[in-house]
């Protein structure tokens, strides 16, 4: 199995803790550290890991807006070409086209399409769905949605040295470390 | 050794015992235990009870292919409807099994935004019990068009004069917001389950190397490929967490307009009309409390039973728990008293002879005995709320929460079928009763929601793992139970 191992390809070392304040600070660490291809598993959203991380705001706003106003002024634009343009149908002397009555339609389709553009959104953001990822080779990352807490550091982060990685995690007091091969 | 370098920012003392609030999960169990008592409602065997419960409400649903079958062949005459009330059992049913959707989404919601923490209990079954009943909901009005293969002409597609749907009609606003409403809550509860979706999968993938039976060994295997396709390839990284929280929130904020838009719009159909009784500015506000007061009354009566079926759940839904929807239901249920005087009042008030007609008559006349009951199930019994001991008994929370789901259906009853039957001319008047083909297709619709929802309960993490683990005092890194240092 050796022989075998030597032609795989690394995808990064894992680190596994056992409490949110460990991870917090591992995080904050590497952060300061100045890796950048590197990331934080954990079964739950932890309040503030992102600050920890150095990362920014979510754009997912952008797209729940821009699918918004998209759901609204398509709504309004379809009801003004069927009821006022394409097949004008005159009720009782009033305007062929209103926006107040037409209101509620276009309102609950810039829900029906903000809703869309924020779920997409998320995906497209987060690269999903992607169901094959090196790190479901390691059987160990199955407790990431249980109770455990890992930091990845990728090969390909240009600071990338496994043995220093290995030391600081050790440091950083992991309780597990593996090397995840791709 | 590592500990020594723990930086300042996680050495934040947690808040004084007085500003404690009592734990949303009893006995400060660890976050492991959470996912492995809703998980275990999965892989457990199956339960003799559900399996006779799932006979019972699958047997009973069929009663809704059955019905409406002898509807579409033979004619809506088989309804009883007639021609002052044209509106029955099917508006009653569809008002109201839509009503008892909003508490679901109140819940993933409204309380969202408002920070309550407690929802994370209840979040996802309130969540599933809302499509479900959505889905019941949309039955009736689909087959009430009469020529069920006209029903696309309610989409916005021309017919075959080239004639589109007109959108000044309220009763087209309604397929938009119900359609909205079913696929805005679906997209929710599916974002919500990907999390834990991904914890069955890690689960089953654990479990694999234990099993030696083929059987077992081939269910474990479907059981990891379907849980695994529908969480997307979920890994909890932070990077992601980070936009699905966003998203979430975004969510919460599209679907809290959307749930007081949906009721409202349903009270449109009737308060947009002419018709005495119908033709009231007091409706959307009206219905939308009303909507909660049913839905929250659901949510319990599902709850209460599953919670003491389910080893350990009574922990995680609490009495705590309990006592704040009890409380929900008291101050809706005051509300809908409410809107119930000022009905009157302004009945009175407006000075409108056939209004108050229409009220009167309500009250005192032929359909007088429905009036009284919804008055009793929705204004009496959830004053009992008040006290302690009536908010934190479940079996007598469950007793007020039927009483109030009838009472919600009483009063879809009164609105629609007590202002249709006496209207302007007396030579117009008339009587409605359903015939045994409307009470069997709404009782059908009960076996057909029970059945999702048996299935829901068997399948799918029935509380949300991954939120509820976010609330504990485990998760805080700033609290000693989280791995603070001091």
């Amino acid at each position: 199995m050796e022989t075998i191992d030597e032609y795989k390809v690394p995808h990064g070392l894992m680190a596994e803790f056992d409490t949110p304040a460990d991870i917090m600070s591992a995080a904050e660490k590497i952060r300061d550290e100045g890796y950048t291809q590197w990331d934080v598993h954990t079964p739950f959203p932890i309040h503030g890991m992102d600050d920890a991380m150095g990362l920014g705001n979510s754009k997912v706003g952008w797209f729940t807006f821009c699918c918004g106003v998209l759901g609204f002024s398509g709504g309004m634009f379809m009801i003004w070409f069927m009821n006022s343009f394409d097949y004008a149908i005159p009720v009782g002397g009033k305007p062929n086209f209103s926006p107040l009555g037409n209101f509620p339609v276009a309102y609950e389709l810039t829900i029906l399409f903000g809703a869309f553009g924020t779920l997409f959104g998320m995906f497209f953001l987060n690269k999903l769905p992607r169901h094959h990822n090196p790190l479901f080779n390691s059987i160990r990352f199955a407790d990431v949605t249980h109770d455990k807490f890992f930091l990845v550091i990728e090969a390909d982060d240009p600071k990338y040295e496994e043995d220093e990685i290995r030391a600081l995690f050790e440091k950083l007091g992991s309780t597990y470390i593996e090397l995840v091969n791709e | 050794m590592a500990h020594d370098s723990v930086p300042t920012s996680v050495k934040i003392s947690p808040p004084p015992i007085e500003l404690e609030r009592p734990s949303l999960v009893e006995n400060d169990r660890p976050i492991g235990w959470i996912s492995d008592t809703v998980a275990n409602v999965i892989e457990a065997k199956t339960p003799l009870w559900w399996k006779v419960l799932f006979a019972i409400s699958s047997t009973t649903a069929l009663m809704v292919p059955a019905g409406l079958i002898y509807l579409i062949t033979t004619g809506v005459g088989v309804w009883g409807l007639n021609n002052p009330v044209a509106w029955g059992w099917a508006i009653v049913n569809f008002v109201w099994w839509i009503g008892i959707g909003h508490a679901g989404t109140l819940i993933s919601a409204i309380l969202c935004l408002l920070r309550q923490k407690w929802r994370t209990s209840i979040n996802r079954a309130s969540e599933a019990m809302t499509i479900f009943a959505v889905m019941c909901a949309g039955i009736f009005p689909a087959v009430h068009v009469g020529r069920v293969w006209f029903a696309w002409w309610l989409a916005p597609l021309p017919n075959a004069n080239a004639i589109w749907p007109q959108f000044r009609s309220p009763l087209l606003w309604d397929v938009f917001a119900v359609s909205t409403y079913f696929t805005v809550s679906l997209l929710f509860w599916y974002m919500g389950l990907i999390p834990d979706l991904a914890t069955m999968r890690d689960r089953f993938r654990k479990s694999a190397s234990r099993i030696v039976e083929p059987m077992a060994k081939l269910r474990n295997k479907f059981a990891q490929f379907m849980y695994g396709l529908f969480s997307m390839g979920w890994t909890g990284s932070n990077r992601h967490w980070r936009n699905y929280e966003k998203a979430y929130l975004l969510l919460a904020g599209l679907s809290t307009p959307l749930v007081l838009s949906v009721h409202s719009i349903v009270s449109f159909d009737f308060a947009v009309s002419q018709l005495p009784g119908w033709h009231t500015t007091i409706f959307p506000p009206y219905f939308v409390a009303g909507a909660v007061f049913g839905g929250f009354a659901m949510v319990m009566t599902l709850m209460i039973p599953l919670v003491s079926l389910y080893k350990g759940l009574d922990e995680l839904v609490t009495v705590r728990h309990l006592e704040v929807m009890s409380k929900i239901i008291l101050v809706t249920g005051s509300i809908v008293g409410y809107a119930y005087g000022m009905e009157f009042f302004i009945a009175y008030y407006g000075g409108n002879p056939y209004e108050l007609y229409a009220f009167k008559n309500r009250a005192f006349g032929d359909y007088a005995w429905s009036y009284w009951w919804m008055l009793g199930c929705n204004v009496i019994s959830p004053q009992f709320f008040w006290f302690k001991w009536c908010r934190t008994t479940p079996w007598f929370i469950w007793i007020i929460c039927g009483f109030v789901n009838i009472g919600m259906w009483m009063e879809r009853f009164v609105i629609v079928v007590t202002s249709l039957h006496n209207d302007f001319m007396p030579a117009n008047w008339g009587y409605y009763s359903p015939t045994w083909v409307d009470m069997m297709t709404y009782f059908g619709t009960f076996g057909f929601f029970m059945t999702l929802f048996l299935l829901f309960c068997r399948f799918l993490p029935l509380i949300a793992i991954a939120e509820l683990k976010g609330v504990t005092p485990q998760a805080d890194p700033h609290h000693p139970l989280g791995g603070a240092k001091h």
